[in-house]
């Protein structure tokens, strides 16, 4: 049973705390949308390791069932479903003063500076982001390529929270995305109450290293 | 550990740039080095495929700090080597790889704590050290905080990322005196922790020391 929905306009920034044993559905609505998305725990200072989230999972991108984890190695939230095999985190967010040749459009994800702020935070806790719905490939020799329209309108990423999280979004372009009109899709969230987890759990069962992740969390906050 | 008392008095090797800093960074341990602005610091892999985690900071601002994936978007690639420019999170450059003969270095692969050890090797693995104790350890003199831990870079480690989005540590790409230079573009701190770790490849199974030398006027 959905709780709510919220729309997050094209270019806008938007910030909500979502307790933990709740699915966030993100459905992208319109082609090549973007979400680039910030996280913090329950205390806001452990805040989303993209680069640990990573490594534990021999990934260099999100997909399911990969556990999203903490500085302090915790679970934050598990990608239990999505209907695309990429999510981008390799290249951070767009903003102003990165808007060059490799991002000309106006759209700025400096808006998630000023949502951290109206939870006390700020530029100190800006971390590694997701860029949900975009992909990056990575050549042989490193080099990075933005995949134009990766995303159609009605793709789906489904995330079950762990502990009570702060999420910080924004709907801006993906930085290296170099659409030229001025409409960029928007993201619905929705916010939904989530099954506890079975024995078959697939982020649990992912890699030893998730349901370690997971493990450390349940001991946590028990 | 080094302090700062351990460092030798300078040395001139140039009738201009004297040297500045020379100092042994042990496996496992750090340096907290303010470089100013135009001033060169080469770290060199004494004995091989040793991990040197690094973090810059704008030295008078300490929020503006090294930004792994500013970097790599920037630069249109995930490795770093001679001419990468070093971005802060507002996008300044912080510094630039002017000199490295190791090939190419890691920025994506983050630095090993107790907590991320735990996750990957077990339990067994919490109070063996790690580069964030380091980080915190050496940075707090100068307002470093857990907040002001950005994802930093790898020196000498070799992370590879295949078409097909998996990633993996392998043995580095290093050897006993290659070495990396970065010239400051501004007044920097260059926080360095030597990598302890022993549960991977990426100092050989075997942490060894490194050395630092710092070349300003």
């Amino acid at each position: 049973m959905t709780l709510y929905s919220h729309d997050i306009p094209g270019g806008s920034a938007w910030s909500t705390p979502v307790r933990a044993g709740r699915l966030i559905t993100l459905t992208a609505l319109g082609q090549g949308a973007n979400l680039s998305v910030l996280l913090a725990g329950s205390d806001r200072l452990d805040r989303l390791n993209v680069p640990d989230t990573l490594k534990a999972q021999m990934s260099a991108c999100i997909r399911a069932p990969m556990v999203l984890m903490s500085d302090r190695g915790l679970a934050l939230a598990s990608v239990v479903a999505s209907s695309l095999d990429w999510h981008d985190a390799l290249s951070g967010y767009a903003h102003d003063r990165s808007r060059n040749d490799l991002n000309p459009h106006g759209f700025s994800g400096d808006g998630l500076i000023i949502e951290l702020a109206k939870h006390g935070l700020g530029e100190a806790d800006l971390h590694g982001c997701v860029n949900f719905f975009s992909k990056v490939s990575v050549g042989e020799l490193g080099g990075m390529r933005f995949l134009p329209g990766h995303a159609q309108a009605g793709d789906t990423v489904i995330l079950r929270t762990e502990q009570d999280l702060l999420m910080i979004a924004a709907a801006t372009p993906h930085p290296m995305d170099d659409i030229k009109d001025g409409n960029p899709a928007g993201v619905r969230v929705e916010v939904a109450l989530a099954a506890p987890p079975t024995v078959n759990d697939e982020p649990a069962r992912f890699r030893p290293e998730s349901g370690r992740a997971l493990e450390q969390t349940r001991r946590v906050f028990a | 550990m080094t302090t700062l008392q351990d460092m030798p008095i300078a040395t001139k090797t140039t009738a201009e740039k004297p040297t500045s800093v020379d100092l042994v960074v042990q496996a496992g341990d750090g340096a907290l080095i303010p470089v100013p602005a135009g001033g060169r610091l080469r770290i060199v892999d004494l004995h091989g495929n040793q991990a040197v985690d690094t973090l810059l900071y704008d030295a008078h601002d300490v929020d503006n700090r090294y930004s792994a994936f500013d970097t790599v978007r920037e630069q249109g690639a995930i490795y770093l080597t001679t001419g990468s420019r070093l971005l802060s999170s507002r996008c300044d450059e912080l510094a630039v790889i002017t000199d490295d003969t190791c090939g190419r270095h890691d920025t994506i692969g983050g630095a090993c704590s107790q907590e991320s050890n735990t996750i990957r090797y077990g339990e067994h693995t919490r109070h063996q050290h790690a580069c964030r104790q380091t980080f915190l350890r050496y940075g707090a003199a100068a307002g470093i905080g857990q907040r002001q831990l950005g994802h930093n870079i790898n020196f000498f480690m070799n992370v590879p990322v295949t078409a097909a989005g998996d990633l993996r540590f392998e043995d580095g790409l290093s050897a006993p005196g290659r070495h990396v230079e970065v010239t400051a573009s501004r007044d920097i701190l260059v926080l360095i922790s030597n990598c302890p770790q022993l549960n991977n490849p990426c100092n050989g199974w075997d942490p060894t020391p490194v050395r630092l030398v710092g070349t300003w006027a």
